[in-house]
């Protein structure tokens, strides 16, 4: 059983709230409970009344999507230090999205009913809650955006300018064709590369040593 | 010095020299590694995060960046994504054929001025193939680092590109490993989202970090703002940029962007010299 002044070290200790004065800490401590997930448990579901956000302490959860006639699909996943649910601020307060233990979790979960009261009786409190919660969002708002450009995908993947217009297979060998004599020039220099090769062998078979082995190659 | 030494050759940096392709092994469904070996039977000296010009004969050449170990300098890897005619002539090529390259060209990612960092590599893709052959260099030298760091993002579990390398480096005791992707298939538990929530989630002091990032140029835009982010400097953000290269040595200005030519000033940038160019959409 995890003891009050516990849960207040472990407030302390989160990144989420570094930097909160004590009479603001012992009002979150009033609403926090530590709560502990086994792996394929839900934190939360869908479309749900939103009464909890949660810090998590351990373990890796991931947001989903529930879609029919296949495995929900995942978003994103959260891990430690990493703050979960903010659907308890936007009216109807209802959770977007379904959040599954993918591991064994183990978070510092608040009642956001408690906690929603106290921030309207104290604006201190609700700023100091907010301004914590705002870069979040943003940069959840931010990453999910880069994620839909499909960065690595074959648009965004692009080839260097010379390589864009994809030739047809005459095109190919016309080309082809027309660089008959660059093919032939590297011929030569194919030659002359067999003929060092040989010298080098001959020089490495008589024992000698070539006098510039270890050439720079540019 | 004769007319055959490859001393000569690379005196000129438009004359290729003819490599054999020793083999081709199979990365991802587009993507695939040759291994290339000189047939003038010298060796090839370059640093990491150089490029090639690849040169298929009667097709074309374009610039492909070099993803072998520089230790190694008996044979040669690169590593490309079949996107363009060049690329898809590459990709047809087998053991045994020849090509012609030039190069090594362009800058480096500074692995020596990073010694007694943590070193943090940030890769997208295929960008992990630029920045393979710093990481072989971070593991040959490691008692030189601080913490050293993987952050790779890929599409799917399916597009990890060097999945085996990765797992093996994910278990040694001395570096981290962080993968994530963009979307997750099959049996995938492990980390969703973009690349740059790893950057955020790493651990490693921002003070004395070093970041090399490379991948799409979007991703490394905002891979290098989540490094500010934490409190890297500027100045200890490397980046690999990718334009339209032709001559590979700063002849023809092709890759010119804004005042630089990204073959010849790049294509390794320190992130305050080429910050503001980001923002010209222009360019």
């Amino acid at each position: 059983m995890v003891k009050p002044q516990d849960l207040g070290h472990i407030i302390d200790e989160h990144p989420f709230f570094q930097g909160l004065n004590a009479p603001l800490r012992e009002a979150l401590v009033c609403c926090a409970a530590n709560e502990r997930f086994v792996a394929g448990e839900h934190l939360f579901r869908e479309g749900a009344e939103a009464r909890k956000f949660y810090l998590i302490r351990q373990g890796q959860v991931a947001i989903e999507v529930e879609a029919p006639v296949r495995k929900p699909i995942i978003l994103e996943t959260l891990s430690d230090g990493e703050v979960l649910g903010w659907s308890w601020l936007v009216p109807p307060h209802r959770t977007a999205f379904t959040a599954r233990a993918q591991t064994t979790v183990r978070v510092l979960s608040f009642d956001t009913t408690c906690l929603l009261k106290k921030m309207e009786a104290d604006p201190a409190l609700g700023f100091a809650v907010l301004r914590r919660f705002v870069p979040i969002m943003a940069h959840r708002l931010s990453a999910a955006r880069l994620q839909l450009l499909d960065l690595y995908g074959p648009a965004m993947a692009a080839a260097p300018k010379a390589e864009k217009k994809p030739k047809t297979e005459k095109a190919v060998k016309a080309s082809k064709g027309r660089n008959r004599s660059a093919v032939a020039a590297l011929e030569g220099v194919r030659a002359e590369a067999q003929a060092d090769k040989a010298a080098l062998k001959l020089a490495k078979a008589k024992g000698e040593k070539p006098a510039k082995k270890k050439a720079k190659s540019s | 010095m004769t007319a055959q030494d490859p001393l000569m050759r690379a005196a000129d940096p438009m004359l290729p020299r003819l490599f054999r392709v020793e083999k081709v092994r199979r990365e991802l469904s587009d993507t695939f590694t040759m291994e290339l070996v000189a047939e003038d039977g010298w060796e090839f000296v370059f640093q990491p995060g150089q490029f090639n010009m690849l040169y298929v004969f009667g097709v074309g050449e374009i610039p492909i960046s070099i993803s072998g170990d520089p230790a190694d300098r008996s044979r040669l890897v690169h590593t490309t994504r079949a996107v363009g005619p060049v690329s898809q002539a590459l990709d047809e090529l087998k053991a045994g054929d020849s090509l012609g390259v030039r190069g090594p060209f362009g800058t480096t990612w500074p692995v020596e001025a990073a010694y007694g960092r943590d070193l943090i590599f940030v890769a997208g893709g295929v960008g992990l193939a630029p920045l393979r052959p710093a990481i072989y260099h971070a593991m040959a030298n490691r008692e030189r680092y601080g913490r050293v760091m993987v952050l790779y993002g890929a599409r799917t579990p399916e597009d990890i590109l060097y999945k085996k390398e990765l797992e093996r480096w994910r278990g040694r005791f001395d570096m981290d490993v962080l993968v994530t992707v963009d979307r997750a298939t099959g049996k995938w538990g492990g980390n969703v989202g973009v690349v740059t929530n790893l950057v955020m989630k790493g651990g490693f002091d921002p003070l004395q970090t070093t970041a090399f990032i490379c991948g799409p140029e979007v991703m490394m835009r905002y891979g290098a703002q989540a490094m500010e982010k934490r409190g890297v400097g500027r100045d200890h953000i490397w980046l690999s940029v990718e334009r339209n290269m032709k001559c590979g040595c700063g002849l023809c200005g092709h890759c010119q962007w804004g005042p630089h030519f990204v073959c010849k000033d790049g294509p390794v940038f320190r992130y305050d010299r080429i910050a503001d160019l980001f923002a010209i959409s222009e360019l």
